[in-house]
């Protein structure tokens, strides 16, 4: 190729770039029109379409949370232009320094772009969203965005809904881009565990402004937009009018109730107490609120029946008795005498020497040391931490000593020590069953969160195996497709093991400790307990499930410092059962309005009084 | 060394009145971009526009003392102002200030620069020289062509680690140049099929493009008179071909940074963004198109009144010609920029000197890559490479060494007829 031809071909790539950009330019200036009205309309404003959030209802359809409209004001800062700042504040209602500073913050916000909308005030009233809406011509670069926060219908179940509120800076940056501030997402409950579901996703609608703010129409036919995609509906499975009794029951009382289905490990009623009111959560005070609420000394945030391990008392004897059969160093028919108690573990008077169903109604103490001693000290195993291993997957089988996997946030382990803590304690091979002989009737190194109570007790009413609990039911009408939700986690503890224990706890709701429990014409299984608490009176413990053929509910009570079980853990639980199974509590009026009214926390007495 | 002042006859005054009539259409452009009814003084010091009209002046006293310079100096002073071009960016690698996220700006007093702008002369400057030496034939010594490699590739990768794609990525229009002094025109060819190879791997799975480069090798050898040697060049081919298709795809996701892949999913049309990354072309082309046949005249433009264009003034000055012109003056425009563009070619063909020669035709290069870039970039047919275009974008560094570049020729140019006809051809 000589040089002449090369320097042609240089200025044919020269040429033909320039024909090219010269079409472009031909179908951009001439060919196509649109851009033409684009730049007439010429602010490109894009708006976030918020889907309304999925609505949660009780696992009848009872309606729990929906949404109230509120209105944003927001700005894009660089379309901000000719603004009578004197006016604009007026409208508002705020002084020039607020309206310069909240615009600094603003400007100093991460990922703050002066061609992205950002949220001036949040919530304005429906008067100022008026007011503005009137002037909006004279505010450009302002607008007002339409979004929802919740409302709830009732002021029961605020731990398992949760509450939603702006998102943290944190999770705009791992959400991509997605989220920007001010944004509501979940915070916790089932607001935050199923925020995917309940949040739906967002749309854009790209919309021509003229330069006095009006909208113009769509840009391109709404070709970029995108659609909102509306949140699912949830159902839990709480029944609200349960959740509601419970509240009412613990009200002036500290302590939890958790109820359960044992056929599917529906969580039933899911009570903490003290509690608050979900609808303090909502709105601009939200902040506040929630900052008086956390400064309470009553900790109403802290959610107790997930997280809140107590020693689980005698109610842990129905697990040692279906160990103790499991292990094969007990029987139906293994007797023990019982002398008012077993060494330093003390008895209350009662028959002597008894059999297993008869020592579980009378909760003999004595009787289950002696079982926790054959089960420790069992000469099958060469080591006491091979037998204390065996005792330890028991336990565990029931749920005890980890996170069941509840569809919550918080969830606690509860205690429950390998054998390796006791080697540390005591030196290996240097404890026996008497070092912590405590443990036999629930005492000592054992916590269990009532939440793991109703879930053992969901355990032994299914004669051998759990669902593990949770609290949703449906999502968009669908069964909850969380695999844990859907299959039997059997314990280590055969079938055949489970009818004498239930017996027992029959007769201890016919004529044990618990009978105060009865429920007229339902079979009533139960075990009464009292946690032993060192820093105040014992905690009262009952758990129990009905009918004692194809239970449909398995509750736990805990009413921390009141007591022997069967003093209020016991009558509340029982009412709760009839609730359930019948629909109404109406046959023990005087129990009931007794249980309502205890207060024993002495701080509302007068509010108590009111609401007689 | 006498000092010899060219005849100003010999001067070629088309390319000064081309140079001049751009300049004056961006002071134009840069005043309208940020034009304000309050504040309508042109020599208004305090504004961009203001600014730019003491570079115009600080460049035209700068032109007319190159033009006052021994042509020789030039010539003798290659490699020592190549020197000190690249010693300027290793001290912006180390004590620079960053604008925008790229760290390739030094400032002295209150004046910044960007030491980048003024490589370009400097690399064009010592690539002529080294070129036009005794005995070197760049044709055949594989020597010469890396060291020429070298010259090139040095400020490149200095510029890049500041940050800068832009700037670097203008050094690759010296491929022309070696093009015109014998590199084989197959290395342009191949260099064609690597960018649309390039962008296909970013459209198309590559498996999908490694079946089809296979199927049209069989179809290829199916057709053709088949030699051993021919059979083993095109699997050759298809394989390379192969490897680099995957290994793009592998440096798109690794390689580049998130905001260069977003443009570039942008510009590819694989990602909708008008709001992100596509804002700017997207406002750009609102710019554009909505100039029509005519444009709306003079200061009529809302779309950069209202700055919806960012960077209206420098990288996107074109919406500003677009929508205030319309296409006519646009047509103008670009016809008038290809005319400079021949204009610089003829006078760097005409050239005895071979050091004159090579030199002219990295002038043209270099402003032609500017051109295609920085033009399509604004019709939304090129990624966002923000490079100025030059003699029309508002800023003193890019402005200054353009002059300096474009200068330089004319005084070769004006010397020309005084030289004997130089080594071979």
């Amino acid at each position: 190729m000589d040089n002449l031809s090369k320097q042609r071909t240089l200025l044919v790539i020269f040429i033909s770039i320039a024909i090219i950009y010269i079409t472009r330019l031909f179908y951009l200036q001439v060919v196509d029109e649109s851009y033409v009205f684009f730049a007439q309309n010429n602010v490109l404003q894009e708006q976030t379409i918020y889907p309304a959030r999925g609505l949660i209802y009780d696992r009848n359809g009872e309606l729990l949370v929906y949404n109230d409209a509120i209105y944003d004001l927001s700005v894009i800062t660089d379309q901000v232009k000719n603004l009578d700042t004197i006016s604009f504040c007026n409208v508002l209602g705020i002084s020039k320094d607020e309206f310069l500073s909240t615009f600094a913050r603003i400007r100093r916000q991460k990922g703050f772009s002066p061609w992205k909308p950002v949220v001036f005030q949040r919530q304005i009233t429906i008067p100022t969203y008026a007011a503005f809406q009137e002037k909006l011509y004279d505010f450009q670069g302002f607008f007002v965005e339409v979004r929802t926060d919740r409302k709830y219908k009732h002021k029961s179940a605020a731990h398992v809904m949760g509450y939603i509120g702006e998102v943290t800076e944190k999770d705009i940056e791992k959400s991509d881009g997605y989220y920007r501030m001010g944004d509501f997402v979940g915070i916790s409950g089932v607001e935050k565990v199923y925020e995917n579901d309940l949040g739906g996703t967002k749309g854009t609608r790209y919309v021509l402004v003229d330069s006095k703010n009006r909208t113009q129409g769509r840009y391109k036919d709404g070709e970029f937009d995108t659609a909102a995609v509306a949140g699912k509906n949830i159902h839990l499975s709480i029944d609200q009018s349960l959740q509601d009794l419970g509240e009412r029951l613990m009200l002036n009382k500290i302590g939890s109730i958790v109820a359960i289905e044992p056929s599917t490990g529906e969580v039933l009623a899911l009570v903490s107490s003290p509690t608050y009111d979900p609808n303090l959560l909502i709105g601009r005070d939200r902040g506040n609120r929630y900052m008086e609420l956390l400064r309470d000394p009553d900790k109403p945030l802290f959610n107790r029946p997930i997280s809140a391990p107590y020693p689980p008392g005698s109610i842990f004897k129905i697990i040692m008795s279906l160990m103790g059969q499991e292990e094969k160093v007990l029987t139906p028919a293994t007797a023990y005498a019982c002398h008012h108690g077993y060494l330093f573990v003390g008895c209350h008077s009662h028959g002597s020497p008894l059999q297993l169903r008869g020592a579980i109604a009378v909760s003999c103490n004595a009787y289950f040391c002696q079982v926790y001693r054959s089960v420790i000290n069992n000469p099958k195993y060469k080591y006491v931490e091979d037998a204390y291993n065996q005792f330890y997957k028991h336990a565990y089988s029931f749920g005890m000593g980890h996170a069941l996997g509840i569809d919550l946030y918080g969830e606690g382990k509860g205690v429950l020590k390998k054998a390796e803590y006791f080697d540390k304690l005591y030196g290996r091979h240097r404890w026996q069953a008497l070092t912590t002989i405590s443990m036999g009737i629930g005492q000592g190194e054992l916590g269990i969160t009532p939440l793991q109570m109703a879930n053992a007790t969901a355990a032994v009413a299914n004669r051998g195996y759990y669902i593990t609990p949770h609290i949703v039911k449906l999502i968009s009408n669908k069964k909850n497709p969380n695999k844990d939700y859907n299959e039997k986690h059997w314990t280590t503890i055969d079938t055949s093991y489970f009818p004498v224990v239930i017996e027992g706890m029959q007769d201890v709701v016919e004529r044990g400790t618990a009978y105060i429990a009865r429920i007229p014409g339902i079979e009533v299984c139960g075990k009464t307990g009292t946690a032993q608490n060192p820093h105040g009176k014992d905690h009262s413990i009952f758990f129990a499930f009905a009918p004692k053929v194809n239970p449909k509910i398995a509750i736990a009570v805990v009413v921390e410092n009141s007591g022997f079980g069967a003093t209020w853990a016991a009558p509340i639980a029982s009412l709760m059962m009839e609730q359930y199974i019948t629909g109404k509590v109406d046959t023990r009026k005087a129990l009931l309005e007794r249980m309502l009214k205890g207060n024993l926390t002495h701080k509302n007495d007068t509010a108590a009084a009111q609401t007689k | 060394m006498t000092l010899q002042q060219p005849k100003p006859s010999r001067i070629d005054w088309i390319t000064i009145m081309l140079y001049y009539f751009f300049v004056v259409v961006g002071l134009l452009c840069i005043y309208a971009s940020i034009y304000k009814e309050t504040n309508p003084l042109i020599w208004d010091a305090s504004q961009n526009y203001g600014k730019q009209l003491i570079w115009i002046g600080v460049s035209s006293f700068l032109g007319l003392m190159i033009l006052l310079i021994d042509e020789k100096f030039f010539f003798a002073f290659s490699y020592p102002i190549y020197g000190i071009t690249i010693l300027l960016l290793i001290l912006v690698l180390v004590a620079g200030t960053t604008v925008k996220g790229s760290s390739s700006w030094i400032e002295i007093g209150g004046f910044r620069m960007q030491p980048a702008e003024f490589a370009k002369f400097g690399t064009a400057l010592a690539l002529a020289k080294f070129l036009s030496g005794y005995n070197v034939n760049f044709e055949k010594d594989r020597k010469i062509q890396i060291l020429s490699a070298g010259i090139i590739l040095l400020p490149m990768v200095i510029i890049l680690l500041q940050n800068e794609t832009g700037s670097t990525l203008v050094f690759t229009s010296f491929i022309f140049v070696l093009y015109r002094e014998g590199l084989p025109g197959w290395i342009l060819f191949a260099g064609f099929i690597l960018i649309l190879l390039s962008v296909l791997a970013l459209l198309v799975q590559p498996i999908f493009i490694i079946i089809a480069l296979v199927l049209l090798a069989i179809l290829f050898l199916f057709l053709v008179r088949r030699t051993r040697a021919l059979i083993l060049l095109t699997f050759g081919a298809v394989i390379v071909a192969g490897l680099m298709v995957s290994s793009i795809d592998y440096a798109f996701q690794n390689v580049l940074q998130a905001h260069q892949r977003t443009r570039i999913n942008v510009l590819l049309g694989k990602e909708v963004d008008i709001k992100g990354a596509g804002y700017n072309v997207q406002q750009s082309k609102i710019a554009i198109g909505s100039g029509g046949l005519w444009g709306k005249g003079f200061l009529q433009g809302t779309q950069n009144k209202f700055r919806f264009v960012p960077e209206q003034s420098t990288d996107f000055i074109f919406c500003t010609i677009g929508e205030e012109y319309g296409f006519a003056g646009s047509l103008l425009f670009i016809s008038l920029y290809i005319l400079l563009l021949y204009r610089l070619l003829v006078m760097a063909e005409r050239q005895r000197q071979k050091f004159n020669r090579i030199y002219g035709y990295s002038l043209v290069c270099i402003l032609f890559f500017h051109f295609v870039i920085n033009i399509g970039m604004t019709l939304g047919l090129m990624p966002v490479i923000g490079i100025p275009l030059p003699f029309i974008s508002y800023g003193g560094s890019a402005l200054l060494s353009f002059t300096i570049l474009l200068f330089i020729f004319i005084r070769l140019d004006a010397n020309r007829v005084n030289e004997l006809r130089g080594t071979a051809d």
